[in-house]
């Protein structure tokens, strides 16, 4: 199979299937059947989006020809896009992987959680609750996760296996030391450990990778027309669960979603790309990260992620 | 297209964000917000000029204090290769990070400051490059542009550091004159120090050649894990999960499991559920077996004709990382060693290396942080290794702590 793609420079170039794919996957299924191996109760935190998409996908290949064995967990924040819920749901049940979900509308309502309110409000901040209660009910001791080096300049600096303690946090001046491939998972009982399997993979690794293996994606990931919010130069989904601000333009366009995460936080970009390979050649030219284009949870402060991750976030 | 992992290391300020921030930079592989991101960064800490090493210093505590405190992971490509670059700390108190990031390293850049030669740190970092077994070391003089892109300063540093490199297990070594600030000889070639005909760092980094760094010969493979179905179906197969540490295995191979020294014959190689022909160094697969023999995690499937060592009594070098505990002789841990684990105790640390004159120190009685020495360790199980400088992954093992869980010991079997 052969890709076209542009490189930085504007040059294209036609290449053979690159073999670093081969080497990235060969790591993650690799990470995959570590925690296997070293933990009792593993879990695989699922939202329907590409990067989780890729991880399940990896663990298959791992466990084939059995089942995944460890069960698929997704905290819902009620503000998801529908498109992935269902292919959330669809692919948990044609894969017979066993689905975990978790609302953070009940834990709002057992604990009395105060949301955000005005613009920008967003219940990102109040996932981190729910995911600690849910490590909690089920004892989960270890949770992998599709973040990946790349994307935010606090992940740069995680561990590929990142404990955690009781509390669910990440302490990043006392990250254990990480050597060659020999992952250490011993933990105590209640602390916890995250694995990015796919830590060492840019954005446009995962988009290669899913070309590749003809891996199928919710349909907001191309190309579409649907009504938007214009606020701020971003677009959003025109969606109740976004308070209005006076400002906003209300705007009908083509667009497709680069990152899928909560409706309030995850931006459009303007679009033609019906394909993977359409939407593969506009991401590599591209001269603005995932983050910075789509993701307006990043922007209030330069340690936002830091501090999210601190208190417990993935 | 492959990819190569490269670590940058040196002392404090020497520029080895920059240096990478540089190499980004001049690849075009900065995007438009990121840029503006540190170019609004540098104006508020009054740097006039924008400041490039500020793409890896990501943590707060970092970008305060302006320095490196924990590895930092970046991805670039460029038409001929992809990189992952991973920008190390310089202060000795976090060598354990450094550690860390080149364990898995093909490369080494090792930085110092033009003004300021080798120093101690250039002697720490290289001996761990070295005993790390990092195949390809790069020696960047770095701010040339401070001493007046001299060739004479170049050069007595260049053989200054040969000496050195000379008493280590450095393969493969490329001495380079660079700016990272300025961009001279990282990604194009100085117009200040045309005296200098080699090749410019990006060259080297897209053109060594790491295929022939592995170890194709010795049949290794560490299992992971058990997979069985159990459906009706498949309600015989036992596949054993793993990744192929070095040489190669297919389908008819003769092999031999160890510790236990049972022999058996590969009935089949699978990789995603499909069967393949044969697996290569680092390809994850499933190998089934002939015979129905008793085989777990923590288990090796080697060639039958080419043996690992295995043994409860092993020597080995170990950088020691824990700022809390000494390691004594007497001492207890975990050892991990490929996917086995095995409680071990300290018989005896042999010498200690002196960071800065590589001598051997006799009579040791502990070990402190970031303390370099050969020890020896009696494990409760065997251990089926091979010599860390014949086999990198077969002959590395961490060590950790019983009690606090944490990896306190990085050990290179010899
Ligand atoms: N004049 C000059 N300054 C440099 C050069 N490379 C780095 N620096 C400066 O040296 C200081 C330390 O650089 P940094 O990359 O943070 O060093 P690190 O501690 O090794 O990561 C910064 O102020 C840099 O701007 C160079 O080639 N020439
Ligand atoms: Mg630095």
């Amino acid at each position: 199979m052969s890709i076209s793609v542009k490189e930085a420079s504007g040059i294209t170039t036609d290449r053979s299937t690159p073999d670093y794919l081969d080497q990235l996957e060969a790591e993650a299924i690799y990470i995959m059947r570590e925690v296997a191996g070293q933990f009792e109760r593993p879990a695989l935190l699922f939202s329907g989006g590409k990067d989780s998409i890729t991880l399940v996908h990896l663990a298959q290949k791992a466990f084939a020809p059995g089942k995944i064995p460890f069960p698929l967990v997704h905290v819902d924040t009620g503000h998801n896009f529908i498109e992935a819920i269902e292919y959330r749901d669809e692919l948990a049940e044609k894969i017979g992987a066993k689905l975990v979900v978790r609302y953070v509308e009940d834990t709002i309502k057992a604990k009395g959680l105060k949301e955000q309110t005005g613009k920008n409000a967003s219940r990102n901040w109040l996932q981190t609750f729910t995911l600690l209660d849910t490590i909690e009910e089920f004892e989960f001791d270890a949770c992998i996760g599709g973040a990946r080096r790349d994307e935010e300049k606090a992940r740069a600096k995680e561990r590929i296996f990142s404990f955690r303690d009781e509390f669910g946090q990440w302490d990043p001046k006392r990250q254990r030391p990480e050597l060659w491939n020999l992952f250490n998972g011993r933990i105590q009982k209640g602390e916890n450990v995250r694995v990015f399997p796919i830590s060492n993979w840019t954005e446009l690794d995962v988009w290669a990778y899913l070309k590749r293996e003809g891996i199928a994606l919710p349909s907001i990931y191309f190309a579409h027309e649907r009504e938007l919010i214009l606020r701020d130069g971003k677009l959003l989904n025109n969606t109740p669960v976004i308070a209005p601000d006076p400002e906003d333009q209300i705007v009908r366009r083509q667009v497709r979603f680069r990152t899928v995460g909560d409706m309030t936080c995850t931006a459009a970009v303007e679009s033609h790309a019906a394909t993977l390979d359409e939407v593969i050649a506009e991401i590599a030219i591209s001269r603005i990260s995932e983050r910075g284009e789509t993701r307006i949870d990043d922007q209030q402060t330069e340690a936002a992620m830091e501090d999210r991750k601190k208190g417990g976030y993935f | 297209m492959d990819l190569l992992r490269f670590i940058t290391a040196g002392s404090v300020d020497d520029g080895k964000s920059t240096l990478i921030g540089r190499l980004l930079y001049d690849t075009k592989n900065i995007l438009a917000d990121q840029m503006e991101a540190i170019e609004r960064a540098s104006k508020t800490r009054n740097a006039g000029e924008i400041d490039l090493a500020l793409l890896t210093d990501g943590l707060r505590s970092e970008r305060e204090q302006g320095i490196t405190i924990d590895v930092a992971y970046k991805y670039f490509q460029t038409p001929n290769r992809k990189f992952i670059s991973i920008d190390a700390p310089g202060h000795i108190q976090y060598t354990r990070n450094m550690v860390t990031g080149a364990s898995n390293a093909d490369l080494a850049i090792i930085l110092v400051d033009a003004r300021h030669g080798v120093v101690e740190q250039t002697r720490r970092h290289s001996l761990i490059a070295s005993m790390l077994g990092i195949p390809h070391v790069i020696m960047a003089i770095n701010k040339m542009d401070l001493v007046g892109n001299s060739e004479d300063r170049f050069l007595e540093i260049a053989k200054n550091y040969t000496e050195l490199a000379e008493k280590l297990n450095i393969k493969d070594l490329t001495i380079i004159p660079v700016s990272a600030l300025n961009g001279d000889n990282i990604v194009d070639k100085s117009e200040s120090m045309s005296w200098y005909t080699g090749e410019t760092l990006l060259s080297v980094l897209e053109t060594v050649n790491v295929l022939k760094d592995q170890n194709q010969e010795d049949g290794r493979f560490a299992v992971q894990y058990v997979i069985r179905p159990q459906t009706e179906e498949l309600h015989d197969y036992r596949g054993y999960a793993g990744r192929v540490q070095s040489g190669t295995f297919k389908k008819g191979d003769l092999v031999k499991i160890l510790p236990s020294e049972q022999e058996s014959k590969i009935a089949k190689i699978e990789f995603g559920g499909n069967e393949i022909e044969e697996a290569s160094v680092l390809q994850s697969v499933t190998i089934l077996l002939e015979d129905d023999i008793d085989i777990s995690r923590g288990d090796s499937i080697v060639s039958l004709n080419n043996s690992p060592i295995v043994s409860q009594d092993i020597e080995a070098l170990v950088c020691w990382m824990d700022d809390r505990k000494t390691l004594k002789p007497g001492s207890k841990y975990v050892l991990q060693h490929g996917t086995a684990r095995s409680r071990c105790s300290v018989r005896d640390i042999e010498y200690q290396i002196d960071i800065n004159s590589y001598e051997k120190l006799d009579e040791v009685e502990s070990l402190k942080l970031n303390d370099v020495a050969r020890i020896i360790l009696r494990t409760a199980n065997p251990i089926a290794y091979d010599p860390y400088q014949k086999n990198r992954a077969n002959g590395a093992a961490i060590l950790i702590d019983e009690t606090s869980n944490v990896t306190v010991g990085a050990c290179m079997i010899e």
